[in-house]
């Protein structure tokens, strides 16, 4: 799997399936995609850089432990729901604000917060795996 | 004092808790001296409470009540009347002088901040549970007293006799945990009400139920479990591996005593039958008896102490169980005179091993030369506990006998086994004062010398108290006693202390003949031990013995099950998991009649008319070819690797399906969870490395086959039965209608999975991280076998 055509191909893959994970989960809420999906082809851009590159490599590109990755991403689902409780609603309350950039109207909410931490979520336990199967047995985990 | 009296009763119980939390940044500012500081805390909290107790004395009571869950109509309520009050002030008081002693106690241990830590929060457990209201908070500062002394005790964690002490703690004190839990669920359920201040109101409401037994052996359980009464008293004395402080707190004057407080507390509400008095005095008699020989077999000054403890708490039950005024009287001085002159011995017992380097009494003598100070606190305390005239203790006793006397003859037995008792104790009172201090000097492990100031203040302080308290019958009555009888009987008690001596009562020679019995016991204690050792060794087995045996049975059972559903062969777990699966499948299919409409009956018995082609466009057929020749090649494969390329093939037809049916998301999901279980599975196999064809003997290929079959006809069958039913819209529609303007997103899937049902959503991500996280350790355990070798 290491030919020379891979491993000069991958990192390109590699960047155009990350930008189009992040494209697909912010979507998401209104065609199709979402974190799940995102975090899953983000995952998998991760495996293939992988087996192109080497573990060792992929973990310095990362700079943090995957799972620290998804533990960040429960944190983050988990804190915007915590939100609504300023404004004395219920835990998971969605909260909209809409940012008017002049020519645009960006909006942000609470569910699109939750949904990057699902992204994060499975990207970070997956890469996490995936890492492991590819790592030798002479590298630490 | 500028708090409420409602506040002031929630700071008592809460404040220790924050103490806790913040006792390792105390520890590192204060050093050596963070004993001094700390024990501010509990000095507070018994200032506080004796600010508050005017009201309570005049027969009133203190409560305080905060939203919990209000969506269930629950408080977190506290409420303090007399019962509360002796408890919470005994606690508080022992407290302070006992986090004084932890800290010159573990001076220089390297873990000082966290025992500390465990005390206070103990501390604040054992108040929350005499000041709770609620039935449930009591339930779960109960608890939090089995986990703190389960820390405690466990504190030298390196020792193994400390480790099995803490746990056999836990396990029997949990067992009686969980009785209150049923017993307080089952009194909610039969009065309507979680709060013990309107239980006592109702009175009969238990008494007279069917299930009053139920009730009363659940609550029964809980404080026999807790007070350590016979037969499970046996974790009280392994509980001695704890450090002396934690043995002087909690097994004298408080955690063991959550029991009587809970019986007492429950007396009106279940005491007064028959049932009750005779049970409560016959495991309480047993008991102080049992404790009283115990505490005689041993050598060691801890355990004597520990049985003694086990001999008074059944004592106190005993006089629970008696009930009369006079019982409930004395219970309460009892209570008092024994927090005060055993927490002082246990600290006497400590400030002796830490300055002679042994606790044997054996090897002890003379050290009141050495000691003085140490001895004074001893004498007082061991004064006390005989019962000699001017301390709290004698009027303890005078009182239990007054509550006996002029009895039928069944009263008479149980005064008998009063005095019986007392005596013993009395004789285990001489030996703890005189062995190690008085007699000949005897050479010890380290050179004794006097006790520092933090260690003495304990001991003179509560023996100074056992005697003052003595001295003022008056005030003990009139403040302690009549208050705490009151919330006992719900009536006020005629007290009948007094100093002066009667000598034409009986009562006095009781006592007398109780101080002879003791004196010959002191001089025989040498042939009372011989013949106790010599009896406990031919019997052989005792309730500590059982409890292993229990222990270690538990834990073949559970190697045994573990066994046998955890055996590591994986393909028999899949054989498993596919068969439940068939089961669940075609089992409510038959059940419910589901396979009717595919039995051929005679008028719609042509199968012809059923079996026609769909109406299907070619590119559509085209992936449907595809699918199934994924699926031929999986079947043909001659390696594994192909075979799961093949499936890959399968399922991204799959994906095709959905796409072209109008499953967006659902395509794009399995689209990347195919690729990913391709990637993943080729990189599992490669690192097994396992043989690349997959050879199976005939019988297995078979049963897989089989099985699989199986499994496919019955989704298949379970989706044709669902598309012949009316599609129920009512969900679908709502979330078309409301996605948008409530959920301000059009991808429904997606606003579910974030919006609506976020929820869920929240604790299956949590579940994908735990089982990422579980599959790492599988993987990280596999590297590290194979490095070292199998």
């Amino acid at each position: 799997m290491n030919t020379v055509i891979f491993r000069t191909a991958a990192p390109l893959i590699v960047a155009t399936m990350l930008v189009f994970s992040v494209y697909v989960c912010l979507r998401g809420h209104n065609e199709p995609g979402g974190g799940f999906i995102g975090g899953l082809i983000a995952a998998a851009s991760i495996a293939v850089f992988g087996m192109a590159s080497g573990v060792p490599a992929v973990r310095r590109a990362l700079k943090v432990d995957p799972l620290a990755i998804a533990g960040f991403g429960v944190l983050l689902a988990g804190f915007s729901g915590l939100l609504s409780l300023f404004i004395e609603a219920p835990f998971m309350t969605s909260i909209w604000l809409y940012l008017d950039l002049g020519e645009t109207v960006v909006p942000f909410s609470t569910p699109m917060f939750f949904d990057i931490g699902v992204y994060f979520v499975v990207f970070g336990t997956l890469s996490a795996i995936a890492l492991a199967l590819e790592s030798d047995r002479e590298e630490d985990l | 004092m500028g708090l409420s009296l409602e506040a002031s009763i929630a700071l008592a119980a809460l404040a220790p808790f924050l103490a806790a939390l913040l006792t390792p940044f105390i520890h590192s500012l204060a050093g050596r001296y963070s004993g001094w500081v700390l024990a501010t805390v509990p000095a507070g909290i018994f200032l506080l409470l004796l600010g508050v107790s005017e009201p309570v004395i005049a027969g009133g009571t203190i409560a305080a009540s905060f939203g919990w869950v209000p969506s269930y109509g629950l408080t977190l309520s506290f409420f303090a009347d007399g019962l509360s009050l002796i408890f919470a002030l005994t606690i508080a008081g022992v407290g302070t002088l006992i986090i004084l002693y932890s800290g010159a106690y573990l001076k220089g241990h390297r873990h000082k901040g966290r025992f500390l830590a465990y005390m206070l929060s103990f501390m604040g457990s054992m108040l929350g549970l005499v000041l709770a209201d609620n039935m449930l908070a009591l339930f779960m500062f109960w608890e939090a007293t089995s986990v703190t002394s389960f820390l405690l005790i466990g504190f030298y964690h390196n020792r193994q006799a400390a480790r099995r002490g803490a746990i056999q703690a836990l396990v029997i004190t949990n067992i009686g945990g969980m009785c209150l839990l049923v017993g307080v669920i089952l009194a909610q359920h039969l009065s309507g009400t979680w709060l013990l201040s309107e239980l006592r109101g109702l009175g009969g409401v238990l008494k007279d139920h069917a299930l009053y037994g139920l009730v009363l052996a659940l609550f029964l359980g809980a404080a026999f479990t807790k007070s350590a009464q016979f037969p499970l008293h046996f974790w009280l004395p392994n509980a001695m591996e704890a450090p002396t402080p934690v043995s002087a707190f909690l097994h004298s004057a408080t955690m063991v005593q959550a029991g009587v407080y809970l019986l007492a507390r429950m007396t009106p509400v279940l005491g007064g039958t028959a049932v009750w008095t005779g049970v409560l005095v016959a495991f309480g008699g047993v008991t102080l008896i049992w404790g009283a020989l115990g505490a005689l077999r041993e050598t060691d000054l801890k355990q004597i102490l520990a049985q003694t403890t086990i001999a008074s708490l059944g004592l106190l039950v005993l006089l629970i169980g008696l009930g009369s005024e006079a019982a409930i009287a004395a219970m309460l001085v009892y209570f008092v005179a024994h927090a005060c002159y055993k927490a002082g011995l246990f600290m006497v017992a400590g400030a002796v091993d830490h300055e002679a380097g042994t606790r044997d009494i054996t090897a002890l003598g003379g050290l009141a030369d050495k000691m003085p100070v140490t001895f004074i606190g001893a004498a007082l305390a061991a004064l006390s506990m005989v019962g000699l005239p001017l301390t709290v203790g004698y009027f303890a006793k005078e009182e239990m006998y007054l509550a006996l006397v002029g009895g039928d003859w069944l009263m008479l037995f149980v005064l008998a086994v009063l005095v019986v008792g007392n005596a013993l104790l009395a004789g285990v009172a001489l030996i703890v004062m005189i062995r190690p201090f008085l007699g000949d000097a005897l050479p010890t492990p380290k050179n004794a010398h006097e006790a520092p100031v933090a260690m003495l203040a304990g001991p003179i302080l509560l023996g100074g108290v056992g005697v003052v308290a003595g001295l003022l019958p008056d005030w003990l009555s009139a403040d302690v006693l009549a208050p705490g009888a009151m919330a006992i009987l719900g009536h006020a008690v005629e007290p009948h202390l007094k100093l002066a001596l009667d000598l034409a009562s009986p009562l006095i020679w009781l006592s007398a003949l109780t101080w002879l019995l003791g004196i010959v016991v002191f001089r025989q204690a040498q042939a009372i031990r011989t013949v106790l050792r010599r009896l406990s060794a031919g019997i052989g087995w005792n309730a500590d013995t059982a409890f292993d045996a229990v222990m270690f049975g538990l834990i073949r059972f559970a190697a045994t099950v573990t066994r046998a559903l955890h055996h590591g062969k994986l393909e028999f777990y899949l054989l498993a998991v596919f068969a439940a699966l068939a089961v669940a499948l075609f089992w409510p299919m038959l059940a419910l009649g589901g396979l009717d409409w595919i039995v051929p009956t005679a008028e719609l018995g042509d199968w012809s008319k059923r079996l026609v082609l769909p109406d299907l466009r070619p590119y559509e057929w085209g992936v449907v070819l595809l699918a199934v020749l994924g699926l031929l090649a999986v079947l043909i494969a001659q390696s594994r690797l192909i075979a799961i390329l093949s499936l890959g093939i399968q399922g991204t037809a799959l994906a095709l399906i959905f796409l072209l049916f109008g499953a967006p998301d659902l395509a794009f999901t399995q689209l990347m969870v195919e690729v990913l279980s391709v990637v993943i599975l080729t990189i599992v196999m490669t690192n097994l490395r396992l043989d690349a064809r997959d050879h199976r003997p005939f019988e297995d290929w078979a049963r897989d086959g089989t099985l699989a079959v199986v499994c496919g006809a019955g989704v298949s069958l379970l989706l044709m039965l669902v598309l012949t039913g009316t599609l129920d819209t009512r969900l679908s529609d709502f979330f078309t209608a409301t996605s948008v303007p409530i959920a301000h997103g059009a991808n429904i899937v997606n606003v579910i999975l974030v919006d609506y049902r976020g929820f869920d959503t929240l604790g299956e991500i949590s579940v994908v991280m735990g089982a990422g996280i579980a599959i790492l350790a599988l993987l990280r355990r596999r590297k590290k076998t194979e490095e070292t070798g199998p």
